[in-house]
This record gives C-alpha cells, structure tokens and sequence, in this order.
C-alpha cells in the first residue's frame, strides 16, 4: 500500500534465560494481550500455562485418521476379497474380521501418523514461506540461544508507549520495532 | 556466541544423589547448536571421502547385481527347492530388524521418558530409514518379475482379481509400508525445528534455500511448539504399536506356515525383542566411532553408551530364553518332526550356523553385565558387530535350516548362495552408507532442539534456567 514508510509488525523483545521470558509472559498474559507470543528454542516446559493457552487440538485429526484407516482397511478387505472377486483359498472364510485385522491396523496407524503431522502444519499454518520476524536479524538467534516475546501491532491493546513501558519492566535485554 | 550461565551458582546437591548429566561439561545451549552444525559447515574430513567412495562403488555393484538379477531371471540367486527362501529373505528381515531401534528409541523411549533418547535418536532414525530401504529391495525382487510387484498392492490384475488379505504376505506389504512412511514422518517431523536452526545460520545462497524450504517457514513460535509437541506425542504414541506389530507381522510370514521351526507362537515376541538387539548393536557399531570423530562426547556420553549396552544385554537375554524355550517346547510337544528339527539345528550339517548364532547372541553380550565391557569403547565397538553378525545368523538358521530338511528326506538338500547374493548382499551396504553419510553431512545428526530442552539451562525452574533461588524449591 504505502511502500515508501514500512508498516510495523511489532514489537519484540530479547531474553537471556527460560525463566526470564516465562515470567514476561505471565506479565503480558495478565495485561490482557490477545495477538502475541513467545518464541524459544525448543519448547519450554510451563510456558503454555504462563500464555495461558489450553490443550492443543491436534488429537482430534489423528483420531479421524485412525478413524478413517481402520475403516478403510476392514471396507476395503471386505469389498475385494468377499463381494468384488471372492477366492476359496485353503477353504477360509471369504472375509474375516482376524485375518483383515492386521493391515486394517496399519493403515490405522498410517492415517493417524499424516493426521496428526499434517493437522500440526493445518493449526500452525505451515508451510509459510514468509514471516516478518524472520527478516530480523536478532529474531535469527531464536533457534540458536535466545528467547524473544513479540506483541503485534495487530493486537487491540497494542499502544506504542504502554506496550514498550510493559516490556520494559519485564527485564528485557533488547526491545525493539520489527516492521511488516 | 558467548555462554549464558556463567553468573549463575549450582545448587548443592549431595554427592550420592548427583546424576550424570546428559550433556557434559555444562555445555551452553549456544554450543549444542555449534558442535552439531560444524559437522555440517566445516571442511569435509578424509575419513568422510575414504567411507563414501567405497559406498558408492558398492552401491554401483548394487545397482549391477539388481539389473542383471532382473534380467536374467531370479535363478541367478542360490534359491533352490528345497530352499525356496535363501539370503533374499535372510537379508530382508536381518535389514528390517536393524531397523527397529530407530522408531524405538524415538517412540518408546519417549513414551517412557527416558530424556537420554534424545542425543541418539536422530542417527537412529536415519539408520532406520535406510535400513527400510535395503530391506525393501528383498522382496521387491525376489518375486522373481517385479514388473508384477504391482500385483501386492489393492489393484485389480487384468482379470479382475483383488490380492487376497488372508495371507501373512499381503499384511507384510502393508506393515512395512506403513513402517517407512511412519518412520519418514516423525523423522522429518523432528528434523523441522533444526532446519530452521541450519536456515538462520548457513550462509549460502543454495543452502538457505533448501533449509528454509524444508523448515516450513519455523519461528519456534510457542503457539506452534504447543501443536508440535502434542503432534509428536502422538506421532510417538502410534509408532510403538507399529514398531512392535512390524516384526510381529513379519514373524507371521514364518508362523503361520506348518514347517516345524517355523510354526511357534513364541515368534511374534522374540523377533521383536531380536530386531531391538540387532538394532541397537548397528547403533552403538555406528555411533561409538561418529561420537569420537565428530568430537560429541559432551553429547553422547559414556553414560549413553553404557544404557545401550544394558538394552543390548536385556535383549539379548530376552533372544537367548526365546532360543532355550524353543527347545524346550520341541521336547515338550513330543512332536517328532519337531525335535528333528532342533536336534538338526543344533547338531546338522548347518551346526556351524547355529554355533555362530548362540555365541554372538547369547553368550557375547553377557559381558555386558560387567561395566569394564560396557565403559570400553573398543569392546563396546567389536561386541555390536558380533550381535550384528550373530543376529544374520539366526535369520540364516532359522530360514536355511528350517527349509533344507523337510518331511521328505529325498528332498534334502545342502543350500549354497551364488555369487550373485553375496554382492547383492554386499551392494545393500553401499545403499545404506553412502545414504547415511550423505544423511551426516546434510542434516544434523543429533536432534539439536531436544538436546537443548533437556539441559538445565532449558529448565525456567532450575537456576541455570534463570530461576531465582527463592522458586527453587519444588
């Protein structure tokens, strides 16, 4: 739109330990901010409570895929080897719930695996090829050592001086505007 | 990049409840990061290239024993009535144990909480994913014209005929399918978080493109780490049963014929509890030499080693009962055909096999009870190698000498491989090496974001983790 004076995305803020980002996020949390997060190395134990975040719904697609695999499985063997084109073989029943067990089983297992891989990339909205903190060269120490907490301007709370202010008291090492 | 706990005090703990820490030395999160990534940045080492040229050329022999295998016809291979199965199927199941320590240790070790899975799982999984691969070539082939390999998948043939689902056969195809994509999965499930570390830090144009392509656009975002955690739980939750039902299935292959030796309800447990051992000995085989050359110590520690020694000897223990309780039941049964077979297996002409198989299996990992064994990386070394020799042995006697002598004693016969297996055999390493050591220069061998969650410095409750004194009480 206006390609002269970059819009800001947000504003993000540098932390040295777990601990340090964690108690931050109560603190944001408790000021009643919707549209921000925490990024970490790896995924840091408690830190879904200090968000105040609920249990994640990636179950249900693995559910549905298994689900999905089983009775695919049992539809499948049934319909091949009793309806379409039934074969007498060693004089065993045309269809059997024992001997359409096992690949019934893996293909549960088979669908409930992509359930719950491709339901985390749905819910996290990935593959994204693009995302602002990524063009900051800070933000790049994210995956290395550091722990940063972003609010975005998006944010209905969100106020220059206020959120700066909140960030400050947090102990912060490095605060600072990312923009779009 | 500078270590962040230098200010910090450790806790006093007294001496006798002090574990050994996973990463050594009280390593920075910063250094995990930089160790595991220099393999990959750094200058190629020499032993690198003297490893991949021999597995490519290896690979190259691979490729010419398959084309001319294909071409001339599957009697190139020692399979001859009455041994119907020969290395084809030795190696299909000897490949596809190996390849169960992988999913195991990264679904069943998670499950249990065992946090030392986490400088080992990656290569394991790798390992495991290749080892599928070799595996996979066995059957595929050994139907003798694999232009009709299609006929294992639910297709209907050109006359209208469905594959049919009550033999153990067709549930193989689905198990070890099933078993290379899950495993595919959660492998490159767990590779996403450190690619995105290979993308923040690599500085050629090339390589950002490829691990920014393949990290998915990764922020570490805790809305994200929330779904992926849970993701992975499930991811591992569902391969434990997978892993245990793969060589169980495979088992089936032999259990639900009516050979003796072969018709045993004792299969399904004692081949999974074999695939285990056979797959942590080419662990420990491949990481005892990788952890000194890529100085990983502080990563893989003797403490690492010496739990997958004990793995070894607990499953090792488990194959040695199975091989004792198979006896057992020969004599108890009272069946004739039976107690010939276990009589023949152990004093026949094949008594050579058998001997090789009950000493690396049961007898060699026993040293393991001693922690000299298990703290000496030279006998840790030629100990897995023995397993791994020992455990193609047991799929040799139970497949050789289960088929040679059947019911009719003028069908006997003396199996020999050809030429042809034995590079074959041999081609299936150049795969699995030269994928693996591509697999060590181009990804991070060692789960960089899971090591790091399991240090102190991780913990926001411990003190290295920044957590004041005063919270420090649980």
């Amino acid at each position: 739109m206006n390609g002269n004076s970059p819009k800001p995305y947000g504003v993000i803020a540098e932390f040295i330990t777990p601990a340090d980002v964690m108690h931050a996020a109560e603190k944001v949390r408790d000021a009643g901010y919707k549209r921000w997060d925490v990024f970490t190395p790896f995924p840091v134990h408690g830190m879904d409570k200090a968000m105040g975040l609920g249990n994640s719904k990636v179950g249900w697609f693995a559910f549905l895929g298994g689900v999905t695999g089983y009775t695919t499985g049992m539809l499948m063997i049934w319909y091949l080897n009793a309806v379409d084109y039934p074969l007498v073989i060693g004089g065993k029943p045309m269809f059997s719930p024992f001997s359409a067990f096992p690949p019934s089983y893996e293909l549960t297992i088979l669908f409930s695996a992509f359930g719950s891989l491709f339901g985390m990339m749905f819910l996290n909205r990935l593959p994204r090829l693009h995302h602002p903190l990524l063009k900051n060269r800070r933000f790049a120490r994210v995956t290395h050592d550091r722990y940063f907490l972003v609010v975005e301007c998006a944010d209905p709370k969100y106020s220059e001086i206020a959120t700066h202010k909140l960030l400050e008291q947090t102990g912060s090492s490095h605060i600072e505007v990312v923009e779009e | 990049m500078a270590s962040t706990d230098k200010t910090m005090a450790l806790p006093e703990t007294p001496a006798e409840l002090e574990r050994i820490p996973l990463v050594s030395n009280q390593r920075s999160i910063g250094w995990i990061s930089d160790q595991v990534c220099a393999i990959m940045e750094g200058k190629l080492p020499m032993w690198w290239w003297a490893a991949f040229i021999p597995s490519l050329m290896l690979l190259c022999l691979l490729g010419t024993m398959l084309v001319y295998q294909v071409t001339t016809g599957v009697g190139v291979w020692g399979n001859r009535h009455p041994v119907m199965w020969g290395w084809d199927i030795i190696n299909f199941v000897w490949w596809i144990g190996i390849g169960h320590a992988g999913t195991l240790i990264s679904a069943i070790l998670f499950l249990l909480r065992q946090k030392w899975r986490t400088a080992v799982n990656r290569a394991s999984e790798a390992m495991t994913i290749f080892a599928v691969m070799c595996a996979g070539i066995y059957p595929a082939l050994h139907v003798g014209r694999v232009w009709y390999d299609w006929w294992l998948f639910p297709i209907p043939n050109s006359n209208g005929i469905w594959p049919q689902f009550r033999s153990p056969l067709m549930w193989d195809v689905f198990a070890v399918s099933t078993y290379f994509t899950v495993s595919v999965l959660f492998w490159y499930m767990g590779l996403i978080p450190d690619l995105a570390v290979m993308r923040d830090r690599c500085t050629t144009k090339v390589r950002q493109f490829f691990y920014g392509l393949f990290s998915l656009g990764w922020t570490g975002s805790n809305r994200h780490w929330r779904n992926y955690e849970k993701a992975y739980l499930i991811l591992a939750g569902v391969s434990t049963p997978l892993v245990l039902s793969v060589h169980s299935i495979v088992s089936l292959d032999f259990a639900v014929s009516q050979l003796p030796g072969w018709h045993t309800t004792i299969f399904p447990p004692y081949f999974v509890a074999g695939a285990v051992f056979s797959g942590f000995g080419m662990v420990l085989t491949l990481l005892v030499p990788l952890r000194s050359m890529f100085k990983l110590e502080d990563v893989i520690t003797m403490r690492h080693i010496d739990i997958m020694c004990k793995v070894t000897l607990a499953t090792g223990s488990i194959v040695g009962y199975a091989y004792g309780m198979e006896f057992f039941i020969a004599w108890y049964s009272g069946n004739p055909s039976e107690q010939f077979h276990f009589l023949n297996r152990a004093f026949g002409p094949y008594q050579w096999g058998w001997i090789m198989m009950m000493s690396c299996n049961t007898l060699v990992p026993q040293l393991f009870w001693f922690k000299k064994f298990r703290q000496n990386l030279k006998y840790v070394f030629i100990i897995s190698i023995l397993v791994n020799i020992g455990m193609w042995f047991e799929r040799f006697v139970i497949i050789v000498i289960g088929l040679h002598r059947d019911f009719l004693p003028s069908n006997w016969a003396y199996f020999k491989p050809t030429w042809v297996d034995i590079c074959t055999f041999l081609g299936t390493f150049g795969l699995f090496f030269t994928l693996f050591l591509l697999f060590l220069r181009f990804l991070p061998m060692i789960a960089i974001s899971e090591v790091k969650g399991v240090t102190p410095q991780a913990d926001p409750h411990h003190p290295l983790g920044g957590a004041k004194p005063k919270n420090n009480g649980h």
